[in-house]
């Protein structure tokens, strides 16, 4: 072997050595961040933290209302953006196709769903609450709306493409009418692939901060009405891991690591039903 | 699936089924396109409630909000510069850590990684996506924060500190929060989404280029640098400008870690701002109208940014994909 050849062989050995420590050191930031979350947050999950609402610093508390506003606004956020997002997509899948208006309509969606979610914030402030003169939390549910009907869209038109224009055949040939088609074969085949989608919605929208700081704000107290600004997860730990007191930092972490948990859930569970979606098919 | 419409098709020709087989298909074929027009006169509405928000600033300062570098509410100036900097500076660190570090991982799973490995990997870094910027955030400030403070910037600074015009970058005290740590938890952020595209760009060489390259007696190295990657140029250069829409508009993680200072600073090491950050610290404690409004014109800048960013990211990548022929390109 030549000095050139072995030469070769070392750069090639060298980047392959690059690239085993690159993917080494993304995988062990992950573990401590994860390492950390559980270091920290572990000890502040405590009955008390479910049954009790945000405390006064120095005081004995919990996240309960944080925990139900959040709740409150993301589910009312998804039953707002599923059926949206749906028909939308069902529109650029099985009826825009490659036409003009769906090309415009999916790169509007793609520059929706990649528009800083602070831009939402601002937008739904000055549609929502400057029109009801006050914070609330049907404003940050719009504000989770809007960030999670492109997700929606996305996938329902990813989904609705993968299913074989075969099936949709069959169905017309048997006399079904177009949307009867759509609607009894196409979205029962995407199905499973629909609802990852709406999955990754959820778990996009509960660790979202920035839309919900000038929409729901905060709210120190529990409450359930709507009108009201309303506590939530994301800005409380926001507000407490910024602030000098120990306790406060202590319920961030614990915050931290209940939103970190469910959104990981949620997205490993998204995985798991698409996976063996594709099995199938 | 196909025998669920029999029991749907047999009222056919009873009164109400005559209804549904003549008007359903208009009818659902309009609250399709009703939706999808939702989705335009969302993007028209946030386009408007910026610009109309926005106004009163810019009619106030002029077209000059754009080079001011002051930020005062007291005297009712305002200008971008500065946070629009530490936006760019912020962004153009991420990249620098992003890109070498995704397109190592790129290489990593589709050339390195044996074949078990490749999905429980693939689905780490994508769960890395997945954590929400909150938790980055509160992670770099109590874990990376005094790491930073107490190692890595004293260190930066009797390293690079020394060198002259360079060291610039480096001077000042290191108090560990400021523009460098926001750049690196952003680049750490970016990281998964440029990962996955890239992947999917690589994926995307047909195996006759590489098979063929292995032919000539290349090795690993000189197939992923002469062959995949000349061929999937444009790809790659769309999944860096996605990564970089994504920094650019990146909120709460910078919020945490950046100092939020009003400060134009040659240091790397000195806190800064964004535009995102200053939103989301000042906007709900703006007082006056032409102070909120100043904010909103800031989230104009931003959003015209990134949208400029993704369009160009878009375009290459849709460029890519014509290219590409068979490979799905996802954006």
């Amino acid at each position: 072997m030549n000095r050139r050849v072995r030469q070769r062989q070392r750069w090639d050995f060298l980047m392959a050595v690059v690239s085993y420590a690159m993917t080494g050191i993304v995988l062990f930031i992950l573990g401590a961040i994860l390492w950390a979350l559980l270091w920290n947050g572990i000890s502040a999950i405590e009955p008390a933290m479910f049954t009790e609402s945000t405390p006064a610093p120095g005081n004995e508390g919990g996240l309960a209302n944080a925990i139900v506003g959040s709740l409150m606004m993301t589910v009312i956020a998804i039953l707002i953006a599923t059926p949206i997002g749906i028909m939308a997509g069902t529109y650029l899948a099985e009826y825009g196709k490659e036409g003009r208006v769906a090309s415009i309509v999916r790169f509007i969606n793609d520059v929706l769903l990649s528009a800083p979610s602070i831009i939402v914030g601002l937008f739904i402030y000055g549609v929502v609450v400057t029109t009801m003169g006050h914070f609330s939390g049907w404003a940050g549910a719009a504000a989770l709306a809007v960030i999670a009907l492109p997700i929606v869209v996305r996938t329902t038109e990813d989904m609705l493409t993968l299913i074989p224009d075969s099936l949709r055949e069959a169905g017309a040939a048997i006399g079904a009418p177009r949307w009867m088609v759509i609607t009894q074969i196409s979205y029962r085949a995407a199905f499973s692939g629909m609802l990852t989608g709406v999955l990754l919605a959820i778990a996009r929208i509960s660790g979202e901060t920035a839309p919900l700081l000038f929409t729901a704000l905060n709210n120190q107290f529990w409450s359930t009405n709507l009108n009201d600004p309303m506590a939530n997860l994301p800005v409380v730990i926001f507000q407490f891991a910024m602030s000098p007191y120990e306790d406060w930092q202590r319920l961030a972490w614990g915050g931290a690591l209940l939103i970190t948990t469910a959104v990981l859930l949620l997205n490993i569970f998204a995985r798991v039903i698409s996976t063996r979606n594709k099995g199938r098919a | 699936m196909v025998e669920s419409v029999a029991p749907a098709l047999q009222g056919v020709g009873t009164r109400k089924s005559r209804f549904a087989m003549r008007w359903g298909d208009p009818i659902f074929w309009g609250a399709t396109l009703f939706f999808t027009l939702v989705l335009f006169a969302l993007l028209c509405g946030v386009i408007a409630v910026l610009l109309v928000g926005g106004w009163p600033a810019l009619a106030h300062s002029g077209i000059a909000f754009l080079w001011t570098a002051h930020w005062n509410p007291v005297t009712d100036t305002y200008g971008a510069v500065v946070p629009l900097i530490g936006t760019i500076e912020t962004s153009v660190i991420a990249m620098l850590i992003g890109v070498p570090f995704s397109f190592g991982m790129a290489i990593f799973l589709t050339e390195l990684c044996p074949h078990r490995l490749r999905q429980p990997i693939a689905i780490a870094i994508e769960l890395l996506a997945a954590i929400p910027s909150i938790i980055y955030g509160m992670w770099g400030l109590f874990i990376v924060v005094p790491l930073f403070q107490h190692h890595v910037e004293p260190a930066l600074k009797t390293t690079l500190g020394n060198i002259p015009l360079l060291g610039n970058l480096f001077s000042g005290p290191p108090i560990g929060i400021g523009v460098l740590l926001a750049g690196l938890i952003l680049g750490l952020m970016v990281l998964p989404f440029i990962t996955s595209v890239m992947r999917e760009v690589f994926a995307s060489v047909p195996p006759v280029l590489r098979e063929s390259a292995y032919g000539l007696g290349a090795t690993r190295w000189e197939v992923v640098w002469r062959v995949v990657l000349p061929y999937c140029r444009n790809g790659v250069a769309g999944a860096v400008m996605l990564g970089l829409g994504r920094a650019l508009g990146e909120t709460m993680a910078v919020t945490f870690v950046i100092g939020n200072a009003h400060r134009l600073s040659l240091s790397l090491l000195a806190p800064g701002t964004t535009i995102s950050a200053t939103l989301a610290n000042e906007f709900t404690e703006a007082v006056g109208d032409i102070y909120t409004s100043a904010l909103v014109a800031l989230g104009l800048v931003l959003f015209v940014l990134t949208f400029l960013v993704l369009a160009l990211g878009k375009k290459l990548l849709l460029g890519a994909r014509a290219e590409g022929a068979e490979g799905e390109v996802l954006a």
